[in-house]
């Protein structure tokens, strides 16, 4: 009993899903928005596509596990840590007014949008794991 | 200090190579990891002129000073006698068991845990800060618990590895806690440091309970009693090992931490009592139960446990005398008792038994071994020329020189050397001369790298009794100044003259000689009383007090965890609401001066879509229904968000009720048909506790209003967003920059979370596709 009319919807949702997740994590910095919005909303487009046709066809459109995503996730947010070590600032001091995450104010990128990547991939992974294998059962 | 320092890592690195060397080394790897280990005695053998001369070295590396933790090092005299006790046993323990542990096919993981032993050892001997060595002293007991249970497939091994490990882990808590308190009472915890605050440490009120905290470490540690029991429980380990940790180092770390910090400590009436009646109570019952023994093994762990004993009573003491008798005799009971841990598991090699009833007349099999034997035995019963009896002549001068309790002492302390001079008499006379017995198989010849290291020990025992006076200046001394900074000169020799302590000497023989001859007699009425009589034994005692604690723990844990989600909900719930209901209550919102504004219209229909919702969740008969009502209700809070600009709380609270919204309908897909189980009263129950939640929800919001937030958090957010961390969304900024920390550990729950649903889903379906 799978719709077609839904499968095709899905399908060309699907890369529209993704650009609008991808937007709003970069907005995310300046403008409501963010790494945690983004990957929920990337996973949203998967879970869709899961739904019209199946979680084999999803996982096949994602290419591949979505444990890649959370490994991929956090590993970018511990990474994005390491920098200001070699600037010699604390790593993680936890007092918010000494922590000063070096990157250049001319560059608009530096370590916390590389965290919230990180988160973006995570949560995207997450939900996708869950849900997936519920599914599946 | 370097050098020490370099040798340490060395000797971690050889450690962790260890077993890849025993493995691929062939037969005669195990001399290269006692050549490693020589090289440190060596080295530390070099320094010797240095601590001889009253000079320190010391290292420090800040770890966290705030709580007086530093990785420090410290050498003087008495670390520098440790050290080279360490490393030297150690070579020629590892040389020892690399023939003895051929058969065993894990050899090689025997050889890691002995070498990381001999690393915690010296390191803890080393160290320079009571919170280093702390650390040290805990690996001593990991590892020694492991090599108790080396044999892991025997269950006496592993109660006994379980419990050396729970007795010294316990005892070494009660002694952080003890560093704990010293540090703050002298405000450091460098032992350079704290060796000159020992006046203040002595007058200040927590003095007593650090000092028991720290005893508590020093005499588990050390097998004194009531806790001596874990130490003959601990000769399920291999012979090497009870040669190594379990007479020559690791029980004598408790004495090096008494020794060590008695300046700091010592001198008190409470020091004086509890160490010498302590050590007075372990030195009698070790020799008593050592007598009655009939497993050689057995036997040399009671006279270590009388050793001990004499150790900690000579601390106690505390007077000149004293604490040079003890150095002395710590040197003395290593070596004879080192050697005579290595001949025991020698004989059983050889003869298949340890057992003193089944054996005799192994001269004959092994005259080298024998000999060495039968030196270390006079040097147990403190006969002349061997240096035992020279650490003996000082311990009964010692107690001779103590007012008070000293008769007593005395009269103990003759008693116990009466019974080691039956013991050893008993040993030599049974076990080695007389005709050749034995149980099962004939005794071989051992082989070289078996005699090798009792032979030295004896050598040095027999040495070092001769001529005292070279040992006594150069390792000797320098570490009895580090115990007591007023002695500096030492003067040994085997013969003191004619004076009481010799008469007494004289005494102590021939009685020990008497109860040698009665030792056919007597033992067998000892055995008997002991087995039969005294039916308390302290090991078992142990195990009933820790069969009922297991007790306890699975019955409460059975009470408490029921294993059903609806209890546990009901549990955090019924606990959140009283907690918050109990501060409610007391600080109970002033209704005076709440303000209430007539609502908008967006607000009404917010609320009235968010009460019919929540409404419908509860009455509704069709999961789809009560799921799709419960979306309503979050969709409303979002809702809220959106009047109130918060706009990204709005989009996450959005995304997330739907996708929880999907989720549950991939879940009801699976669940049977919607039917009434619950009855009235569990609703009844239910809503009351709803009604409990939401009413201190309610509260807690008419409460917030009231209270006077402190406004420069906030402020401080919308001020530095842009500046510190470049971003204007201050909502994003904190969860990627400010409390980015926080943000790293939800992911990672969350990762947990769902790797744990993942495993779970798996497991119950047997789904083995790759994930």
């Amino acid at each position: 009993m799978k719709s077609h009319i839904l499968q095709i919807a899905a399908a060309r949702l699907l890369p529209v899903t993704i650009l609008l997740s991808l937007l709003v994590f970069y907005r995310g910095h300046n403008e409501p928005g963010g790494g945690f919005i983004g990957g929920l909303m990337a996973s949203a487009g998967f879970i869709f596509y899961a739904m019209a046709f199946d979680t084999a066809e999803a996982e096949k459109k994602l290419r591949v596990s979505p444990l890649y995503l959370i490994v991929t996730g956090l590993s970018l947010a511990f990474l994005s840590t390491l920098p200001a070590l070699f600037m010699g600032n604390p790593f993680f001091t936890g007092e918010w007014i000494s922590i000063y995450l070096p990157f250049e104010a001319k560059l608009k990128l530096g370590t916390p949008m590389l965290f919230d990547l990180g988160v973006y991939f995570t949560v995207w992974g997450i939900m996708l794991t869950v849900i997936f294998n519920v599914m599946e059962e | 200090m370097n050098g020490i320092l370099l040798y340490l890592i060395i000797l971690l690195a050889t450690a962790f190579l260890s077993p890849a060397i025993i493995q691929r080394g062939g037969k005669n790897a195990a001399w290269f990891l006692g050549l490693v280990s020589a090289a440190g005695f060596v080295m530390f053998l070099t320094l010797a002129p240095l601590t001889s001369a009253g000079e320190e070295l010391y290292f420090t590396i800040e770890w966290l000073p705030e709580l007086y933790l530093n990785f420090s090092l410290y050498l003087d005299g008495l670390s520098l006698f440790f050290a080279l006790l360490v490393t030297g046993m150690g070579a020629l323990v590892l040389v020892f068991a690399g023939k003895y542990m051929q058969p065993y096919p894990l050899k090689h993981r025997f050889f890691f845990l002995i070498m990381l032993f001999e690393f915690a050892m010296l390191s803890l001997v080393l160290s320079g800060n009571l919170f280093t060595m702390f650390i040290f002293w805990e690996l001593t007991s990991v590892s020694s618990f492991l090599l108790v249970g080396f044999s892991h497939e025997k269950p006496e091994a592993r109660n006994a590895a379980l419990q050396a490990l729970l007795i010294t882990v316990s005892g070494g808590l009660a002694m952080m806690a003890g560093f704990i308190m010293l540090g703050q009472i002298a405000g450091t915890l460098e032992i350079n440091a704290l060796l000159q605050s020992g006046d203040m440490v002595r007058s200040h009120p927590r003095y007593v309970p650090a000092l028991i905290l720290i005893l508590a470490g020093a005499f588990t540690k050390s097998a004194q009693f009531p806790f001596h029991f874990w130490l003959p429980g601990a000769m399920q380990a291999p012979s090497p090992v009870s040669a190594y940790l379990h007479s020559a180092t690791m029980v004598k770390a408790g004495i090096y931490l008494l020794a060590r910090l008695s300046p700091v400590l010592g001198g008190t009436p409470e020091w004086k009592y509890i160490l010498t009646i302590t050590g007075a109570i372990t030195m009698l019952l070790g020799g008593y139960f050592a007598y009655s023994q009939t497993d050689f093994k057995k036997v040399l762990a009671y006279t270590t446990i009388s050793a001990l004993g004499t150790l900690v009573l000579m601390l106690g003491i505390d007077t000149d005398i004293s604490i040079k008798a003890a150095i002395i005799f710590l040197l003395v009971h290593a070596l004879y008792k080192g050697a005579l841990f290595m001949i025991a598991g020698l004989i059983d090699k050889s003869a298949g038994s340890r057992d003193l009833r089944k054996l005799g007349g192994l001269f004959h099999a092994m005259p080298v071994a024998a000999v060495a034997a039968i030196i270390s035995l006079l040097s147990m019963a403190g006969l002349p020329p061997m240096i035992g009896f020279i650490g003996k002549e000082l311990i009964y001068e010692a107690k001779f020189a103590m007012p008070d309790i000293g008769n007593i002492l005395l009269v103990v302390g003759v008693i116990t050397n009466i019974i080691m001079v039956a013991i050893s008499l008993a040993l030599i006379f049974n076990l080695f001369l007389g005709p050749l017995k034995y149980p099962l198989q004939k005794p071989t010849r051992p082989a070289l790298a078996l005699r090798i290291g009792p032979s030295i020990l004896a050598g040095i025992s027999l040495i070092f009794g001769l001529f005292p006076a070279y040992v006594a200046d150069l390792l000797l001394r320098p570490a009895i100044t580090s115990v007591k900074p007023s002695i500096d000169t030492l003067k040994l020799a085997l013969w003191h003259g004619f004076n009481e302590v010799l008469v007494l000497s004289l005494v102590t023989v021939g009685a020990g000689v008497t109860l040698f001859l009665l030792y056919r007699k007597v033992n067998p009425v000892l055995t008997h009383f002991n087995n039969e009589v005294i039916t308390f034994r302290f090991a078992n005692a142990f195990n009933r007090g820790l069969d009922l604690f297991l007790g306890f723990t699975k019955k409460k844990t059975s009470i408490v965890q029921s294993g059903y989600q609806r209890f546990y909900l009901m549990a955090i719930f019924i606990m959140t609401a009283a907690l918050a209901w109990y501060q409610l209550l007391h600080t109970w919102p002033d209704t005076e001066t709440l303000k209430f504004t007539m609502p908008d219209i967006y607000d009404v229909l917010i609320a009235l879509l968010i009460l019919v919702s929540a409404i419908l969740a509860v009455t509704v008969k069709s999961r789809l229904a009560a799921i799709l009502s419960l979306g309503g209700v979050g969709y409303g809070i979002a809702l809220v968000f959106i009047v109130y600009g918060a706009i990204d709380v709005a989009i996450t609270m959005i995304l997330a009720e739907t996708l929880v919204l999907v989720l549950f309908m991939v879940i009801i897909y699976h669940l049977p048909r919607f039917t009434d189980f619950s009855s009235r009263a569990s609703r009844l129950r239910d809503g009351l506790i709803a009604l409990l939640v939401g009413g201190f929800i309610t509260g807690l919001v008419l409460k917030a209003t009231q209270i006077n937030m402190n406004p420069r958090i906030s402020d401080f957010y919308v001020e530095n967003a842009s500046p510190l961390a470049h971003g204007k969304n201050i909502v994003n900024v904190i969860l990627v920059d400010f409390r980015a920390l926080d943000t790293l550990g939800e992911i990672t729950v969350l990762v947990i979370a769902a790797l744990g649903v993942a495993a779970l889903l798996k497991l119950k379906t047997g789904n083995e596709k790759a994930g």
